[in-house]
């Protein structure tokens, strides 16, 4: 194909085409760039910056950025790595997690995050907001404290569910999300099937009569890091 | 006004045509008539439109002018910027909050009046300022804030409060505010001559791809804060795919220190609209906006009445100046009081009826931008200059300031100095040359480029306003050697934290983490520590933000750290005379748990009986090792 050429990351040589952004082309090769926001059946966001990749020298967000030929990626590099770091930790303090008491512990993509850095305490004062948790709806508890305002709800409901039940409002650290009050009568509301309803990378959105649905020890990132799926795809090819 | 809320939302809704991209127009409008936006207001709006309730929300909740609960009939925002604290705003400040009873943030019981603290309204060369609805009141003292307090309890009429008007068009009968221009230098481009319409008339002589090729040559940059090459951001759009195009001007004008474009569009808003017009045969438009802020709204009747003379005169509308089949026309979009807003993005979504949230780049706004079409968004001034190098050229334009940094820059200078106000000055003008015509003496640092730009300490006043060097939208802040540097860097952050869209992690979260740490450093509690956390966390910051606000906003920070270190150290309380520095107030600490107790500790029982010395107090610096002293006798 004509629109496919070669872009560099840490050094390695991988195929991209024209069109695609840096996360999908390094993620089809095997690759993987820590991302918080971004989820591979919704459109990129480009919200939580910890995909932040220096490419051709500048900081880019792996999750929007097209590649370009001959583009010079920098993925585990230690001043993005640093950034990330930082950013991880100031997605902890701006909330309140206490991953101890909560069900998406050992299946939260935040924490796991958290642990692929090496992280064991924040160099970051902890802000406590005061945050409601909502839980008006009978399936569905909305858990304020531990949103990382990544826009995955917003986008799945709006693209994939067509509904639209949630939505940011406010700005700045006060920027929060908002659901869809029945008060538009016919408003389809919220179901547990939806697709907004399963993409919280956090414990931010729970199904209500589940909780600790898996032991610990058998969760998710329990054995296996996050992103570890990403790199085992690219040795199958190899074997 | 009996009819009810439903009815009156209706008839807002059909002046936009009921079109869902006109929301910010349809709310600004509800907001003045309703003194809010109330929930009920939102979902009648969300049926009216057939949208969804929470997008209404979204924005609503986005701007500070739109609120969901009532305002008093009368909103006193009184503007915090740091020009107007140097200009003694406290006291401004005390005199109106005790004149009208009210607290800041407060509404009077009777929803007559209420009274608010606002950032920069682009007054800061006659600051103290404050809005009063829409109206401007200037140069504020303790006594005629409280006459003005006074009148708004007696007749309750912010127009009523302007009793002379400013000078040049600021006394027009669609303005007259008591703005004054305080135009000190006029320079060879914008304010050089009478404006002649003949840039449209050149322009309309040439084919556009020449009309873009002269802006090109002429090396225009865009005066906004960015300076992109103007004449290559047209062709982008020209050349971009698309059946429609747009061309946007910024008069958001947020960025604090900045005032400059109040006085061109008082001035010569025919330059500017001849600049979009211009603009707009260049790449092929149909549509203009001028984006203006919600701060400048006494300026929007006159503003109309200008662009309904040019309707009238053939050089708005169909066939300009009959070309035919060139036409173009402009609407006004009035912001509600974002900073972000003037981010060329946000802006657009702004305009398309959407919270001010920037947009994911690329696509860049010249390929994709407003609903869509290829946009070309500039500044006020560029598009003056543009207006001028099509009536004298390109030639005489780049023959103007310096070969890399072509023409004139409008400069809007504050702070410490005997004549504040714009200066229209040759590109490559060195900032000790600046302070000399302004009349700024004894000055200990100047911020150019607002709060996102640059603290320059006085051993780089050789430095030049220039593309190459000091790249800024105008604003010079002049800082005379008593101000506090670190309060100053505090409430420099504290605006950034309250302006942030949050839509990414680094500024949301991060502006608020720098914004402790250097409230602590001002407090005195900060350590040596703290210089490493600052750095580091502003670079996370400036490395990873999604646009240019958060790319921007550590800066203060970093200059401080970078040419300040003194200051910061003397606020850390490091002795300069011998490095050391008091590291531990027993008494502060217990202070809280005093109160609480109820009882006394027993330190103050050390302290009487004098076995002071016992308690280490100090930490010395020796060859950057640290090591516990005693304090000496006849210490403290
Ligand atoms: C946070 C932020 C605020 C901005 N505010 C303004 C503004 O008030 N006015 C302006 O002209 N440009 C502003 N800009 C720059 C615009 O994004 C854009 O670069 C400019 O309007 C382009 O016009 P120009 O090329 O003519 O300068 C701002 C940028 C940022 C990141
Ligand atoms: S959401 Fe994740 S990070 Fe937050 S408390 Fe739960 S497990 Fe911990
Ligand atoms: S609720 Fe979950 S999915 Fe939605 S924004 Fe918050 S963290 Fe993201
Ligand atoms: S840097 Fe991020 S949070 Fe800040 S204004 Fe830009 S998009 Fe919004
Ligand atoms: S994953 Fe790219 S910004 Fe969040």
């Amino acid at each position: 194909m004509t629109d496919s050429f070669t872009i560099r990351v840490d050094g390695r040589v991988i195929e991209a085409r024209q069109g695609q952004t840096i996360m999908e082309a390094t993620e089809q090769a095997g690759i993987y760039i820590p991302r918080l926001c971004d989820h591979p059946d919704l459109r990129a966001h480009g919200s939580c910056r910890i995909c932040t990749v220096l490419a051709n020298g500048r900081s880019v967000a792996a999750c929007t950025q097209p590649v370009e030929r001959d583009m010079e990626v920098k993925n585990r590099h230690p001043r993005v790595e640093a950034w990330r770091r930082q950013l991880i930790a100031m997605l902890f303090v701006e909330g309140n997690h206490f991953c101890p008491c909560c069900e998406k512990s050992g299946n939260c993509e935040l924490q796991a995050l958290g642990y692929l850095h090496g992280m064991t305490a924040t160099q970051h004062p902890h802000l406590f907001p005061r945050r409601a948790v909502d839980g008006s709806h009978p399936d569905i508890l909305l858990e304020h404290n531990r949103c990382v305002l990544c826009g995955r709800c917003v986008r799945a409901s709006r693209d994939v569910d067509g509904k639209q039940v949630f939505q940011f409002a406010g700005r700045g650290l006060n920027r929060h999300i908002t659901v869809n009050t029945e008060a538009q009568l016919d408003h389809p509301g919220l179901d547990l099937k939806d697709k907004a309803v399963s993409v919280c990378p956090v414990g931010a959105i729970l199904k209500k009569h589940k909780h600790y649905g898996v032991p610990v020890g058998e969760r998710k990132f329990d054995h296996d890091p996050i992103g570890s799926d990403v790199e085992s795809h690219d040795q199958d090819k190899v074997t | 006004m009996d009819l009810p809320l439903r009815e009156r939302i209706e008839s807002v809704c059909r002046q936009y045509d009921r079109r869902r991209d006109r929301l910010m127009d349809m709310a600004i409008d509800i907001q003045a008539a309703e003194r809010c936006i109330s929930p009920e207001a939102q979902d009648a709006l969300a049926r009216e439109l057939g949208m969804e309730v929470v997008d209404v929300q979204s924005l609503v909740t986005f701007y500070a002018f739109l609120t969901e609960s009532p305002t008093g009939r009368v909103v006193v925002r009184l503007c915090d910027d740091i020009p107007d604290f140097l200009a003694g705003l406290d006291a401004v400040a005390e005199a109106l909050s005790s004149e009208l009873g009210l607290e800041f943030g407060q509404t009077s019981p009777d929803g007559q009046i209420t009274l608010e603290r606002t950032p920069c309204i682009g007054m800061s060369d006659q600051c103290p300022a404050a809005l009063v609805n829409e109206v401007v009141v200037t140069n504020l003292t303790p006594e005629s804030a409280r006459a003005m307090a006074r009148g708004l309890l007696r007749h309750g009429d912010p127009h009523r409060l302007v009793e002379h008007t400013g000078d040049g068009r600021n006394s027009h009968e669609l303005i007259r505010a008591m703005v004054q221009n305080n135009l000190r230098e006029r320079g060879p481009v914008l304010f050089g001559g009478p404006v002649t319409g003949r840039g449209l008339e050149a322009a309309l002589r040439k084919p556009s791809a020449e009309v873009r090729a002269q802006v090109r040559a002429s090396n225009l940059r865009g005066r906004g804060g960015a300076g992109f090459p103007t004449g290559q951001k047209w062709d982008f759009a020209a050349k971009a795919e698309g059946t429609r195009r747009t061309v946007i001007c910024n008069a958001d004008e947020g960025e604090p220190g900045t005032f400059k474009d109040r006085v061109l569009l008082t001035e010569l808003p025919e330059l500017m609209f001849e600049g979009m017009t211009i603009a707009a045969y260049a790449i092929g438009a149909d549509e203009g906006i001028l984006y203006l802020r919600g701060e400048y709204t006494y300026l929007r009747p006159f503003l109309e009445h200008v662009l309904g003379l040019r309707r009238r005169s053939g050089l708005l509308g169909r066939n300009i100046l009959g070309h035919s089949g060139f036409d173009f026309d402009i609407r006004i979009q009035m912001g509600a009081g974002a900073y972000v807003c003037g981010e060329e993005s946000a802006l657009i979504s702004s305009c398309e009826g959407l919270r001010g949230d920037p947009k994911t780049r690329p696509p860049y706004p010249a390929q994709s931008g407003y609903l869509g079409r290829p946009t070309v968004v500039n500044n006020v001034e560029t598009l003056c200059a543009a207006a001028r190098i099509l009536e004298h050229g390109a030639d005489w334009f780049a023959a103007i300031g310096e070969p890399q940094s072509t023409g004139t820059k409008l400069l809007s200078v504050s702070g410490h100095c005997e004549r504040p106000g714009v200066y229209e000055v040759p590109n490559g003008l060195t900032l000790s040359d600046l302070l000399e015509r302004v009349g700024a003496k004894q000055v200990q640092a100047v911020q150019v480029g607002g709060f996102s730009g640059h603290l320059i300490p006085p051993r780089e006043f050789g430095r030049r306003i220039s593309n190459t060097d000091l790249l800024t939208g105008g604003a010079v802040l002049v800082l005379g050697e008593g101000v506090d540097l670190i309060a100053m860097g505090v409430r420099v952050l504290e605006f950034f934290v309250e302006e942030s869209c949050g839509f990414c992690t680094p500024c949301r979260a991060g502006n608020v983490l720098l914004l402790e740490r250097m409230k602590r450093v001002a407090a005195g509690h900060g350590e040596e520590a703290d210089y490493t956390y600052l750095a580091e966390l502003s670079e996370a910051i400036k490395g990873t933000s999604r646009c240019g606000f958060g790319q921007t906003s550590p800066n203060v920070v970093l200059d401080l750290l970078r040419h300040f270190r003194p200051v910061l150290e003397k606020s850390i309380g490091i002795d300069p005379g011998n490095g050391t520095r008091e590291a531990f107030d027993l008494g502060a600490a217990l202070r809280d748990a005093e109160r609480i107790s109820g009882r006394r500790s027993t330190h103050h029982l050390a302290e009487r009986t004098e076995h002071r010395e016992a308690a280490p107090r100090k930490e010395v610096k020796i060859d950057g090792q640290t090591r516990q002293d005693t304090p000496k006798e006849g210490e403290r």
